[in-house]
Parts: C-alpha cells; sequence; structure tokens
C-alpha cells in the first residue's frame, strides 16, 4: 500500500513537473510540438494518478441500488400498475381539475390554438430579413456580346495563350470574379473534333470552347481538364469537377459524360476581336451552378 | 455564540465546507445521494463518456479561438510569419485563423486540439449510439433520451460543418458550395433556403460569415449544451442500465458507486481523453489551411476530403447517378438533394422511428433496464447491421478518389461497382447476421436462463467430481 502511494505521488510530482515544463516553453518560444507533449504529458500523468487510485487506492465491491419504480404498463409480465402509475392519474387529475368548472371548453382550446398558431407564424416572418428578394438574381449572368475575356490578373486572352490539352480560367472584364456566373473556361480543341449541339454553329472559333466554370452539379469549381483516369487512358479531352468528379465533354457542348451532374455546363459562344483578344459573341446557354427549382436552359 | 458550541462546530476542513454549503443550501442529503449513486460496469459505457469529454475540451479550446478569429470575409493583404503567403489579398477570416495559427503562442495548439477534438467527438458519439442501438438501451423508459442523443447527432455534424466552413480556406468554400447546392436542390423552397442563409447568392455577402460564426460559438453549442444536460439528467433518472449477470435484476442497478472509485475514474477519463487530444493537437497536423490556400468560387483542388462525419454525404452525393426530375420547364427535384438531404433525412427518420417500430413489431411495450447482447435479437441486430453496412459503404465511396490516387484502381470503376454493392451488400449482411445471431443463441447457455450445465469440484487427486 505504501509503494502505492509512493507510485501514486510519483505520477503526480511528474504531472506538476510537465505543467512547468508547458509555461517555460510557453515563454521561450512557444514551439507548438513542445507545447502538445508538456500539456498532453501534465494530462496524462495525472490521468494515470488517478485512474490508479480509483482501481487500487480505494477498496471498492459492487453495490447494489434499488432504481427509482416506474409506471408500468398492465400487460408487462413481472411487472404490476404500482404506486408510481397512480400518482401520474392523480397528477393529471390536478391539472386537469381546475378547468373542470369551464363549460365552452373546446371554444378555448380552439381560439388558443389559434392565437398560438399565428403568433408562431408571425414570429417566424421576420427571417425573410435575412436575405434580400429573391428576383432573377440566380438568373444573372455578367456575359453579354462584345464583353472581353480577361485572365486572373486582368490581362486580356489571346488564342495563343491557351494550350492544345490544358484551359485557361477567364473572367468578363471589370466584374468581381467571386461572382458565379463569372468564371469560365477556355479551352483550345481539334476544330475537326467538336461536335457540338444544333444551333452553336460559329460558337468556338479556331475550336476554342468557353464554359461555366461552376459545376451544374453541386458549384464546386471544374478544374481538373481530363477524365479522372490518367490522361494516356484519357479516350479525348475531358473537364471533371474535383467535388464529385461530374465528367464532361468540351467537345459536345460539355454533355455530362460520367458522374453526378444532371445537365451540360453552359457555354459562352466566343469570337476573336479585332486585337486578336477573345471577347463574348453572346450570352451563356444557360442558368451558371447547381440546379434549382427555376433552372433555365436545361437541355 | 457559547464556547461549547464553538468547540463542536470545529472540525477538518472537509468537515467545516461541507456544514458552510449546508448551512446556506441544506443540501447534504441530496449531495449523499449522488455520491452514492450505482454506474454499472462495462467497457462499451465508456463511449459516451469520451464523448462528454470531448465536448468539454470543445469548449475550452473554442474560448481561446473565439479572441483571436473575425469572421469576416472583408479583403486584407496577409502579414505574418508565414513567408509563401506574405503580402496575398485574403479574407479577414483567413487571415486572422493564419495569424492565430502562426503568430498566437500557443495558438496552433489550441486549434488543432480544437480540431481534433471535433473529430474525436463525432466519432465517440456514433460508436456510442452504435451501443445504444444494438444492445437495446434504447427501450423505455430511454427511448426519450435516445430521441435526445439522435438530435445531438444532428447538430453536432452541422456544428463540426459550420467550424471548419468558418476560415474561408480553399476546403471550406468547397464545402460550403456543395453546402449551397443542397440547399438550392429542396424542392419548392431551395432557392429562397439558399437565399436566406446565404443572404444573397453563393458566395453570399459579409452578413453570411457572421451569421456562421454566431451559429458555431453560439446558437449550436448552447442547444448542444442543453441538450446534454437534458441527457446526462434523463440517464440519471431510471439509473443506467447494465448487462445480465449474478444479482442484476430490473429493479436494481449494480456496479459502483460514484465516490469515491467512480468519480476518481471518470476525472481520470476527463483527463486521459484531454492528454490524447493535446497530444494530437501539437504533434499531428491537421486542416493546414496555409496548404490549400485561400477560397474563390473558381477555384478548387483534386483529391478533396471533408472531417469525416461528413464522408457520408460526398459519397452519396458521389454514388448517386445523374438524376434530376424535372417537369413543366422546372428542375422538381434536382440531383444533390438525393445525396445531400434525402439519404440523411432518411437515415434519421429510420433510427427516430426505430423504437416504436420495434415496439411494434415485437409487442414488447414494458421497461427495460437490462440491456441485451446483439445476439439477443436478431432482427434488430440484423436491420441495423444492414443500415450500418449501407452507411458505411457510401462512406467508402466519399474515398474513392484516395483509393484512385493511392492504388491506382480507375475511379468510374468503384463507382460503377459501389452502385451496385450498396444495394446488394445490405440484404446479404442482413441474412447472415441474423443466422449467425440465432446460431449463437442456440449454441450456448443464456445468462437470463438457468445455468444448464454442473458445477464440479477438484479432488486432492487432481481429477474433477460433480458437486453434490
Amino acid at each position: 500500500m505504501r509503494r502505492l502511494e509512493l507510485a501514486i505521488a510519483g505520477l503526480l510530482a511528474c504531472s506538476a513537473v510537465a505543467s512547468i515544463a508547458f509555461v517555460v516553453i510557453y515563454d521561450s518560444g512557444a514551439d507548438t510540438q513542445g507545447l502538445g507533449i508538456a500539456l498532453g504529458a501534465a494530462l496524462a500523468f495525472l490521468a494515470a494518478a488517478l485512474l490508479i487510485a480509483s482501481r487500487k487506492l480505494f477498496l471498492s465491491t459492487p453495490v447494489a441500488e434499488e432504481r427509482p419504480e416506474f409506471a408500468q404498463p398492465p400487460e408487462d409480465p413481472g411487472f404490476t400498475v404500482g404506486p408510481a402509475a397512480e400518482e401520474a392519474e392523480e397528477l393529471a387529475g390536478e391539472i386537469e381539475s381546475p378547468a373542470e368548472a369551464i363549460t365552452r371548453r373546446r371554444l378555448l382550446v380552439a381560439a388558443a390554438g389559434a392565437a398560438g398558431t399565428a403568433l408562431g407564424a408571425a414570429l417566424v416572418v421576420p427571417a425573410a430579413s435575412l436575405g434580400p428578394s429573391l428576383d432573377d438574381r440566380l438568373h444573372r449572368s455578367p456575359w453579354r456580346t462584345g464583353v472581353r475575356l480577361v485572365d486572373e490578373d486582368d490581362q486580356p486572352i489571346a488564342p495563343a495563350m491557351i494550350g492544345e490539352r490544358g484551359f485557361v480560367t477567364a473572367f468578363p472584364e471589370g466584374v468581381d470574379k467571386r461572382e458565379l456566373a463569372a468564371p469560365l473556361i477556355v479551352m483550345h480543341l481539334n476544330p475537326s473534333s467538336l461536335d457540338l449541339p444544333a444551333g452553336r454553329e460559329g460558337w468556338a472559333p479556331q475550336g476554342l470552347v468557353a464554359y461555366s466554370k461552376i459545376c451544374t452539379h453541386a458549384g464546386c469549381a471544374v478544374s481538373i481538364p481530363r477524365s479522372p483516369l490518367y490522361p494516356d487512358q484519357a479516350p479525348r479531352p475531358a473537364l471533371v469537377c474535383p467535388c464529385h468528379y461530374s465528367t464532361f465533354d468540351p467537345a459536345k457542348g460539355a454533355d455530362v459524360i460520367f458522374g453526378p451532374a444532371g445537365r451540360a455546363l453552359p457555354q459562352l459562344p466566343l469570337s476573336i476581336g479585332s486585337d486578336g483578344t477573345l471577347v463574348a459573341a453572346g450570352e451563356l446557354s444557360g442558368d451558371v451552378g447547381p440546379a434549382w427549382r427555376g433552372t433555365r436552359g436545361v437541355t | 455564540m457559547s464556547p461549547e458550541r464553538a468547540v463542536e462546530r470545529r472540525g477538518g476542513l472537509t468537515q467545516r465546507a461541507v456544514r458552510w454549503v449546508d448551512d446556506r443550501t441544506g443540501s447534504a442529503s441530496g449531495i449523499r445521494k449522488v455520491l452514492r449513486y450505482v454506474f454499472p460496469d462495462h467497457w462499451t459505457f465508456l463511449f459516451g463518456e469520451i464523448a462528454l469529454y470531448s465536448f468539454v475540451v470543445l469548449v475550452a479550446t473554442g474560448i481561446f479561438l473565439t479572441f483571436f478569429f473575425e469572421p469576416s470575409t472583408a479583403k486584407t493583404t496577409y502579414h505574418g510569419a508565414y513567408a509563401p503567403l506574405e503580402g496575398a489579398t485574403v479574407s479577414k477570416a483567413f487571415a486572422s485563423a493564419m495569424n492565430l495559427s502562426f503568430d498566437v503562442r500557443g495558438g496552433l495548439l489550441m486549434r488543432q486540439t480544437h480540431h481534433w477534438a471535433a473529430l474525436v467527438f463525432v466519432a465517440a458519439i456514433t460508436v456510442h449510439l452504435m451501443r445504444i442501438f444494438f444492445t437495446g438501451a434504447f427501450r423505455k423508459p430511454r427511448d426519450i433520451n435516445y430521441y435526445v442523443g439522435l438530435t445531438m447527432l444532428m447538430l453536432v455534424i452541422v456544428e463540426g460543418y459550420a467550424g471548419y466552413s468558418l476560415l474561408d480556406d480553399l476546403l471550406s468554400g468547397m464545402g460550403l458550395a456543395i453546402g449551397n447546392a443542397v440547399a438550392l436542390s429542396f424542392p419548392i423552397f431551395g432557392a429562397d433556403l439558399s437565399n436566406l442563409i446565404w443572404d444573397g447568392q453563393f458566395p453570399g455577402s459579409d452578413a453570411f460569415a457572421s451569421r456562421l460564426f454566431i451559429a458555431h460559438v453560439l446558437i449550436f453549442p448552447v442547444l448542444i449544451a442543453t441538450l446534454l444536460t437534458i441527457h446526462l439528467i434523463l440517464v440519471a433518472l431510471p439509473h443506467h442500465t447494465q448487462f445480465a449477470g449474478p444479482g442484476k435484476t430490473e429493479r436494481n442497478a449494480v456496479g459502483t458507486p460514484l465516490w469515491p472509485v467512480y468519480a476518481f475514474r471518470s476525472i481520470g477519463l476527463l483527463l486521459a481523453v484531454s492528454a490524447v487530444l493535446f497530444t494530437l493537437g501539437g504533434l499531428v497536423q491537421i486542416n493546414p489551411i496555409w496548404q490549400w490556400g485561400p477560397y474563390d468560387p473558381f477555384r478548387s483542388t483534386n483529391a478533396a476530403q471533408p472531417d469525416w462525419y461528413l464522408g457520408w454525404l460526398i459519397g452519396a452525393l458521389r454514388l448517386m447517378p445523374p438524376l434530376e426530375i424535372r417537369a413543366f420547364g422546372s428542375t422538381l427535384v434536382p440531383n444533390p438533394f438525393f445525396g445531400g438531404a434525402l439519404f440523411p433525412m432518411l437515415l434519421f427518420a429510420f433510427l427516430y422511428a426505430w423504437p416504436a417500430l420495434e415496439r411494434r413489431i415485437t409487442g414488447d411495450r414494458g421497461l427495460h433496464n437490462l440491456l441485451e447482447r446483439p445476439r439477443d435479437n436478431p432482427l434488430r441486430t440484423a436491420v441495423g447491421s444492414a443500415v450500418l453496412t449501407f452507411c458505411l459503404i457510401v462512406f467508402f465511396a466519399g474515398s474513392s478518389d484516395r483509393i484512385f490516387l493511392q492504388f491506382g484502381i480507375p475511379y468510374e470503376g468503384q463507382v460503377v461497382v459501389l452502385r451496385v454493392v450498396v444495394l446488394v451488400a445490405p440484404v446479404l449482411v442482413f441474412f447472415a447476421v441474423k443466422r449467425t445471431c440465432e446460431e449463437l443463441r442456440r449454441g450456448e447457455s443464456h445468462p437470463l436462463r438457468d445455468f444448464p450445465g454442473r458445477v464440479v469440484r477438484r479432488t486432492p487427486g487432481g481429477g474433477y467430481e460433480p458437486e453434490p
């Protein structure tokens, strides 16, 4: 017993030393690893002391304690309706008895219910202050005919900047880049490989295609210019969203070829301006981003 | 006061302290009762306690973090100890989290410990829920407490998501983008819901950042702490459950009294949990936001993984085939609804409904203080295992991209196979588990039934003879 007490005292002393070490480390540069080890050790030694004390220092034998009696349903074998159930009946009576003198009980309950419901509804309505009115904001896009495409550093984009298999992220000139409809993927494809939907003739000068960069599944940025398979296994260029791996075919109007996305990425018709840089030749072919009840441009 | 009285009132420190309290509150007899409260012992009872103590660490470290974190998406220029981002334009939220990690003494320890504690917290609750489910601890009179616990689990998952979404790094932004898509995907009111939460279109206004912050540091913690208090009271009122065993009946609780053994053990466990969490926080890097970088809606990264407790939702979003229900020129049910909203709603609906379902199936409406082993109730164990199998497969589907990167197994192939496996495996597991439980029950004695064997005695010669 004496040795046990000494061992516990030793652990407590170690804990104290580790706590002091924590303060010292904090004061001399506060190295994160040092702080973690010191504080962890201080707590662990103290834990060991208490756990050993609880197991060895105090003599204990299992103790049986009666549970409080709860009311039992009569059909339950082995139990009977005891005093607990009677007490519940009495409580119910005590709550109800003052109302016995009331004659138009149903009317009062209905009126109180109406008042409560109406008040509840009234109190919920201010939640509408949380946001602006929905109006047409989810349909809005800064892309119009003649809007110039610029890169992340606001530089105009020339076709030569775009490699054969890669892509460039483009934004409308002079618009907040964080706007959901702003970012585009511009890719350079072999014009003979293009198989765009009907009505999009002339949207891809020199094989340059532009699609919204925001995935139509869950709104992440489509940032992988290939299939999730390694490039040498990929049959053709693809656009992949890294959140849930929706995969789009840029040669076919960004049709979904794999993954959970329910519709193609909206496409922007391009043209090459007089200075040789890219400009929009129209509006996006549909709404940008994850679907909602009013999503337009679903093909 | 007479001299005699003064002598009579003198005593040791404990006596004087107890008298001081009792003279002012009259609570001595109540406290005695509490000290004698009996805790039945079983190693599976540990998980709830680990969850409780992780919450203590979360609150303690979280309070520290609030003194330094600035919940704002307003732009600022980063200046600090982390050279690669020096001079970068980032949000104030991101910059303050960076400064908290690199320039505040002990800040990184607290931040990482907070994150680790959150991971352990949800894990402990989940395992605790499995214990409650598979041992039938949710049966009357504890069904009410089971509902409280399930509600806490939902709040805790949202709370954790809000927490790692605050920092405005690339991963939090991608997580919020997905959250917004799930909000938008609710039929009829989805767009309004997203519009109200984000104060306009995603990524939202600066108001959203402060709303998320208040939700994370005030609203959800207060809700969780309130329900936690109710949870503990509802544990104590009918007393703890126990497994069947010698001397253990439906009407008693056999185990260790609170004072002193259980108190020392439990405080020891609090310290041990804290020791593990602070050691992890100091030594094992978690959520290094400087590696992810700041978020903009046009950025994302490959092979991103959320905190583990959202893995089942990202898995469901990834496994779901490209189905959207459209009619009358409207997208009635956008795709993220199925994996991100319907799946978790159905799972929790099942969990909430199970106690009532089981009462209806078995006709057993009685009180139960003795726990069942999983084999004692083959149907429940089989149903629970099937649901768990479904969730686990969906969970692992969430890491298919990591498996692809690690082992080169094609991602598309994994998804195609898992879409079938997730439907077939639960059925197989149901029958396999049911059969196993029934066989186990048949093959051995049961603690609730009479002892079927005979007692033998060692003879002086080394052999055995039956007890007369």
